[in-house]
């Protein structure tokens, strides 16, 4: 990957506490204008990794640069970066607005800003009321407003969408591809990894503070075992169709009355075939990528 | 640095806050003042002759002012209640992350908050002064007290005088309030605290008659500086020990909120 092309890289990096690795020797790159989806059940490390990218809290061991500058220099990439982490915080007491004017104040942006944030994530017409009338989805689009105060380069989100509704969560997908359209990186947290599959370009995936993947998300999946999924008119059929399978050197098993067949898409015209010639009639043949979620099970070795 | 004083001040000037203070300050001033002058009555003054009140203190250079003195720990007190809350409630709110976002540089943020909350303070101050300068005027003639040298050139030189004092002694106790705000990085925590012993341990230990201990404790001796010095304990005195608390405090505070994990 061309040096210049990576708006945030860590190597070794490391946080403990006590005894205990919170990110162990994490190494990732993530390029230019993508959406990095950062990937981890609770406790995996990702706020911890943020905090340390952020100059929050700095790191036991190891290194990392934003936008070419050590994290050891916050002072030199945070007016480029936008952030909210560990959910919104603002003053009860100040307006929405309010709220943004000191941040604008305080990082020297125009205030003319701050109408435009809170008309990006629609909270214009309640920009004068307290941010403790706010629902927690209100309260969420105020963070990411916040956020996008500098115009960033680097957008880095810590569980953007927690509160939203699904029209809400439907915004936010479309603003931050939106962002990334116009050259913004995005890197964004969070649990629903439904949610990352759908806009990320890029997967950097954590467990138990260790970094287990960074790269593309294509590169992901094609890693990972496509199979299909078979019904039969008669469910007593579904035993033959493993039979076929395994013949033909495929794993297979049945799982709630469907059969979970690995192999490549190509593969299931030859199933098709078989199973007609063996008088078996298919009510259902899907050839199946696996998605996120599975992959990071798959992955982890975690259970659903 | 300026942007965090601006900042800071979009926070402190929000009706609630700065009109709340103010109100809180000059009611206080108001109802002190009032008492000092009643106290100034014969029959008020028997009940306590070692400490009473008496009209020729009013009738110094320093008249016009002396009640602004006296009332200096409850103006600090209050000063140490606003500079705590501002300060620990960014923990307790998790705006502290919003803050070190925009602006890194951990010392600026401290000292830019600090500034901030000095004006306040000091407007807190000069709002105060003329409260109590006012009444005093309007109480003087009702209990019979001569105010000829009140607002003559060394009266005047008095004025400023005490309130350069009082401005440094709430400065103190607002600084204090702020050091406790970062160690202890929870509003409840710091004002209970505090509170408590301004109030309550420093009240107790003044009833009990310990001046051995007094004369080492933050809040008397700030109370000697805005005083300008008292029969006990020398101006100099009260600028060294409450100097020896604030410095301290500071650099202890500042060393940990410059090198501390912002983890809540």
């Amino acid at each position: 990957m061309h040096a210049q092309a990576i708006a945030l890289s860590v190597q070794d990096l490391s946080k403990k506490y006590d005894s205990r690795f919170a990110v162990s020797h994490a190494n990732f790159e993530v390029p230019l204008g993508s959406i990095c989806g950062f990937v981890g059940p609770n406790g995996a490390g990702k706020t911890t990794t943020i905090r340390m990218l952020l100059g929050l809290i700095s790191p036991t061991g190891g290194t990392g640069q934003i936008l070419g500058h050590s994290i050891s220099d916050p002072d030199e990439y945070l007016k480029h970066v936008g952030a909210m982490i560990e959910g919104p915080a603002f003053y009860p007491a100040l307006s929405g607005a309010e709220n943004l004017h000191v941040l604008a104040t305080l990082g020297g942006f125009s205030h003319e800003r701050v109408a435009q944030v809170l008309a990006t994530v629609g909270l214009a017409d309640r920009a004068q009321s307290k941010f403790k009338t706010y629902s927690l989805g209100m309260k969420q689009r105020l963070g990411i407003a916040a956020a996008l105060l500098p115009d960033p380069k680097i957008l880095i989100l810590d569980e953007p969408t927690n509160g939203l509704d699904p029209e809400g969560i439907q915004e936010i997908r479309d603003l931050l591809r939106g962002l990334a359209d116009k050259g913004t990186t995005v890197f964004v947290s969070s649990h629903l990894l439904s949610e990352l599959e759908i806009i990320s370009d890029y997967i950097v995936m954590l467990r138990k503070g260790e970094v287990v993947f960074a790269g593309p998300i294509q590169q992901l999946f094609e890693a990972q075992q496509p199979f299909m999924l078979v019904r039969t008119e008669n469910a007593s059929d579904l035993e033959k169709i493993v039979a076929i399978a395994v013949a033909d050197g495929h794993k297979a098993h049945i799982q709630s009355g469907v059969a979970h067949i690995e192999g490549p898409a190509d593969w299931a015209g030859t199933l098709n075939k078989k199973a007609f010639e063996a008088g078996i009639v298919l009510t259902q043949l899907s050839p199946q990528l696996p998605n996120l979620e599975e992959t990071f099970f798959e992955m982890t070795g975690d259970k659903k | 640095m300026i942007r965090v004083v601006r900042a800071e001040w979009r926070k402190l000037r929000r009706p609630t806050l700065f009109l709340g203070t103010i109100g809180v300050t000059g009611l206080l001033i108001s109802l002190f003042t009032w008492l000092l002058f009643k106290s100034t009555e014969p029959g008020q003054r028997s009940r306590d002759p070692e400490n009473a009140i008496s009209p020729e203190m009013f009738q110094t250079t320093s008249g016009a002012v002396f009640t602004l003195a006296q009332t200096t720990y409850f103006i600090g007190t209050i000063a140490y209640s606003v500079f705590a809350a501002q300060t620990s409630q960014e923990y307790t709110y998790g705006t502290i992350r919003n803050l070190l976002l925009r602006q890194p540089g951990r010392l600026k943020l401290l000292l830019g908050k600090l500034i901030a909350m000095k004006l306040f303070a000091m407007i807190m101050v000069g709002i105060g002064a003329l409260i109590a300068i006012g009444l005093s005027v309007f109480y003087a003639p009702q209990y019979d007290i001569d105010t000829t040298l009140w607002f003559g050139d060394e009266g005047l030189k008095e004025i400023v005088n005490t309130l350069f004092n009082v401005s440094i002694s709430v400065f103190g106790f607002g600084i204090l309030g702020m050091i406790m705000g970062i160690l202890l990085r929870s509003a409840i925590t710091t004002l209970a605290l505090g509170l408590i012993w301004l109030m309550v341990v420093e009240g107790l230990l003044l009833q009990l008659a310990r001046p051995s201990i007094l004369a080492w404790t933050p809040g008397s001796q700030l109370q000697v500086v805005g005083s300008g010095g008292t029969f006990e304990y020398s101006y100099s005195h009260g600028l060294i020990v409450s100097g020896m608390y604030i410095c301290g405090g500071a650099i202890l505070a500042a060393t940990l909120f410059s090198r501390r994990d912002v983890a809540n």
